[in-house]
């Protein structure tokens, strides 16, 4: 026993050995006290996903008396599989176009409204606490409140419009396809900007003010310390803030649902399988589409954590 | 003290949340009953229930669950029922009111079958359900037969599914016409239009001249949104101008050059006559089109009229019968709920007497008069109390000829084929010619009858 130890530290020499008794039982310690939360995890995260999985090579419906039967991959590859559905297909463009534009207009707003959150003026302690009201905000219940403003009819919105001349008649915003995408992307930047702000003022108070005190000293400019400076330390919080963001838009359902419901060629990948397992009642179909949505994020999720190891290096 | 101003501010911030939640749920509920509707509902009581002595004696004691209407008056009435029952019967009653949204209370119900619960024991199920859930509710036909002779032929069939009695009619619902009277008399016209052309015409010429004042002003509004109330809407143009019942006789009909025209009709309405939002129109958003005046027509359910009585158009509206095209006859679509005992239930017996209370003449009267729902019960739809509060109950709107969405074809799935019809109805009100969309139509919906 002693001599494994002499060993280990006499012997410079890099060779995989038993760890040293007291790592060992460190790291079993370690692993017992996760191991309630691993089990949670599994519960939790593993086993649905996993039941999910399964559920969607049988052909399982929801109210059907008869016995579930396994399918194989007809849900994904058959006749009436996943790869011929041309509405999964529209959706899937429907929500990475929300999730572009969202996430775009959501960083570059967020990014101003922290710039100027963190500057020093009188208010600022209340309007850091007041700006996170859109998004205190129930979604479902901010959705509604839009949706009655942009009533092309009684809409709150079309009234100032009008009153300022600057249309001659009420736009049906969430009807018009032209304008449906822009109106439901306009809701949720308005709730969640200030979400990104949050996340990017974190970020910014980190930034020692030294910093700046240096560049000024050596006479750069403001626009050349923030792209020299503040952008570059700040990139853990943007990154951080663009997977947040770009992984809750791509699962969007609420402001779908509110504002724009079931018409075909508006729907988002969410709103599609909810339909699918719920009011049509197809479960095993609707796993696939599960599925799917989760194999579409994942993609996502591994470009940005490469692009995040990327900047480490 | 040094963090008081941010829990000031967080208490600030909670509070409006709290407070813009509230007023969005309270604004969208039905519980703004009107003050005359409220004098008359707290005059009248339920009935005493019949042969109260013997089901004391059966079923005493028993606890049954019921998923009853939404919250508001509605649930109100459903309280005021079980009370009753409860004192004279001694069966106690936990009533649940269901979800507000009519395919959030079906996927409530949709999950307690599938998993054979027996936390359900009546609950109530809008007419297009009973295809779907057949197979889980008790046959009502032994116990309650006799009950449903009195009650209306059509109903009765929609809730016989294979020979059994699934579901005891309650309410029925049928769509009307909604017009502006002070309009029609300021533009010339003596009665309401009786053909769809001629509501095209009257409606042109009505927004012509209203537009002068109100900017916002539209002839026709419906609900058009891609839902299960569009496909209500879309039957009754359909079946109103000889194009069939969207399927007939196990075969998608909707694919003919009748219903083809009465929908291009209907398209180039949209952005004209009627708002472009239309296509985005429920119940509610029709209705406040109506009751702020910014609509000369609206096609509704009854429950709009006493609605309204509360608006800014009290007493310059009436109600008619919906229009029909041409030579034919003049249809509303069946809407409405009915009571069902699930087959897991481990109090039938009891289940079943609470809904021989609820289905029978008294009680039907009750909730008429209370709630204004229609009475299933023609008998009690023709009482003069009841008729006196609720003018579309008149014989000539109440007789109208009644058609039913295709759930006796598409039993289970007809979730699946609701679908179909009205998100192509909705591509077709959004631009779409029906020539390219009906035949899309019928061939999914005859894919799903196969």
């Amino acid at each position: 026993m002693s001599t494994t130890e002499a060993t280990s530290v006499a012997r410079p020499r890099f060779r995989r050995r038993r760890l040293p008794r007291l790592q060992r039982r460190q790291r079993r310690l370690a692993w017992i006290l996760l191991a309630p939360s691993l089990l949670v995890v599994a519960l939790v995260a593993f086993y649905p996903l996993g039941r999910t999985v399964y559920q969607s090579f049988t052909n399982q419906q929801f109210l059907a008396l008869e016995p579930t039967k396994w399918i194989g991959l007809a849900n994904y590859f058959g006749a009436a599989g996943l790869i011929h559905d041309s509405i999964f297909r529209d959706a899937i463009v429907t929500t990475v176009k929300f999730t572009v534009i969202t996430v775009f207009f959501e960083f570059v707003l967020g990014l101003i409204i922290a710039l100027v959150v963190n500057s020093n003026f009188k208010g600022r302690g209340v309007m850091r606490a007041v700006m996170l009201v859109p998004w205190a905000i129930p979604t479902v219940v901010s959705a509604q409140m839009w949706n009655w403003m942009y009533n092309d009819i009684y809409g709150v919105i079309n009234d100032a419009l009008l009153r300022l001349h600057l249309i001659d008649h009420g736009v049906a915003w969430t009807a018009q396809p032209s304008t449906a995408l822009a109106s439901v992307a306009a809701v949720d930047i308005w709730k969640t900007t200030p979400f990104v702000a949050l996340l990017l003022l974190a970020g910014l108070q980190v930034i020692p003010s030294d910093l700046y005190e240096a560049a000024s000293v050596d006479g750069a400019s403001k626009w050349q310390q923030f792209w020299r400076i503040t952008f570059p330390l700040l990139r853990p919080a943007i990154l951080v803030a663009l997977i947040f963001r770009t992984l809750d838009a791509l699962r969007v359902f609420d402001v779908f649902y509110v504002l724009l419901g079931q018409r075909l060629g508006t729907q988002s990948m969410a709103i599609y399988n909810q339909s699918t397992i719920v009011q049509t009642g197809d479960v095993g179909y609707g796993a696939a589409i599960s599925v799917a949505i989760f194999l579409i994020i994942s993609v996502f999720v591994v470009i940005y954590v490469t692009f995040l190891r990327v900047e480490e290096q | 003290m040094k963090h008081l101003r941010v829990f000031v501010v967080l208490g600030f911030m909670g509070a409006i949340a709290l407070v813009a939640s509230l007023s969005v749920v309270a604004a969208g509920s039905t519980g703004t009953s009107s003050r005359k509707e409220a004098a008359t509902a707290a005059a009248v009581k339920p009935p005493p229930v019949a042969n109260a002595k013997a089901i004391r004696t059966k079923y005493g004691g028993q606890k049954i669950t019921f998923i009853g209407d939404n919250i508001g008056l509605t649930h109100q009435r459903d309280l005021k029922l079980a009370a009753q029952f409860t004192k004279d019967t001694g069966i106690k009653i936990n009533v649940v009111p269901h979800p507000k949204a009519s395919t959030d209370a079906y996927a409530q119900l949709a999950r307690n079958f599938s998993s054979h619960s027996s936390s359900i024991d009546v609950a109530m199920f809008d007419v297009v359900w009973p295809g779907a859930f057949a197979p889980y509710l008790v046959n009502l036909k032994p116990s309650l037969g006799g009950l449903a002779k009195i009650h209306a032929k059509g109903i009765v069939q929609n809730g016989t599914i294979g020979g059994k009695l699934v579901v005891m009619p309650w309410f029925s619902d049928y769509g009307i016409l909604y017009y502006r009277k002070d309009l029609l008399k300021k533009y010339g016209y003596s009665h309401p239009p009786g053909t769809w052309a001629e509501l095209g015409t009257m409606a042109k010429k009505i927004q012509a001249g209203e537009r002068k004042d109100n900017p916002n002003f539209y002839g026709f509004v419906w609900q058009g949104n891609a839902y299960e109330g569009l496909t209500c809407d879309a039957l009754e143009w359909i079946a109103s101008s000889g194009g069939g019942h969207i399927i007939d006789n196990g075969k998608a009909s909707i694919d003919n050059p009748k219903a083809a025209a009465i929908l291009n009709t209907i398209r180039g309405w949209v952005g004209s006559i009627a708002p472009r939002g239309v296509t985005t129109y429920q119940e509610t958003e029709s209705l406040n089109a109506f009751d702020a005046g910014d609509a000369a027509f609206l096609r509704n359910w009854p429950y709009a009229y006493s609605a309204s009585q509360t608006s800014s158009v009290k007493g310059k509206f009436d109600v008619t019968v919906l229009p029909h095209g041409g030579k034919n006859r003049s249809v509303a679509t069946i809407g409405g709920w009915e009571l069902g005992v699930s087959k897991y239930s481990k109090h039938q017996g009891a289940a079943i007497e609470w809904i021989r209370y609820l289905a029978s003449p008294g009680a039907e009267k009750f909730t008429a008069i209370f709630s204004s729902n229609p009475p299933t019960i023609p008998s009690v739809a023709t009482n003069k109390a009841v008729v006196k509060i609720n003018p579309w109950l008149k014989p000539k709107i109440a007789n109208v000829a009644r058609v039913a969405r295709p759930t006796r074809y598409l039993k289970a799935k007809y979730q699946q084929g609701s679908t179909i019809i009205f998100q192509g109805i909705n591509q077709i009100e959004n631009g779409q010619n029906a020539n390219s969309v009906l035949p899309r139509i019928a061939s999914e919906l005859n894919r799903l009858l196969k």
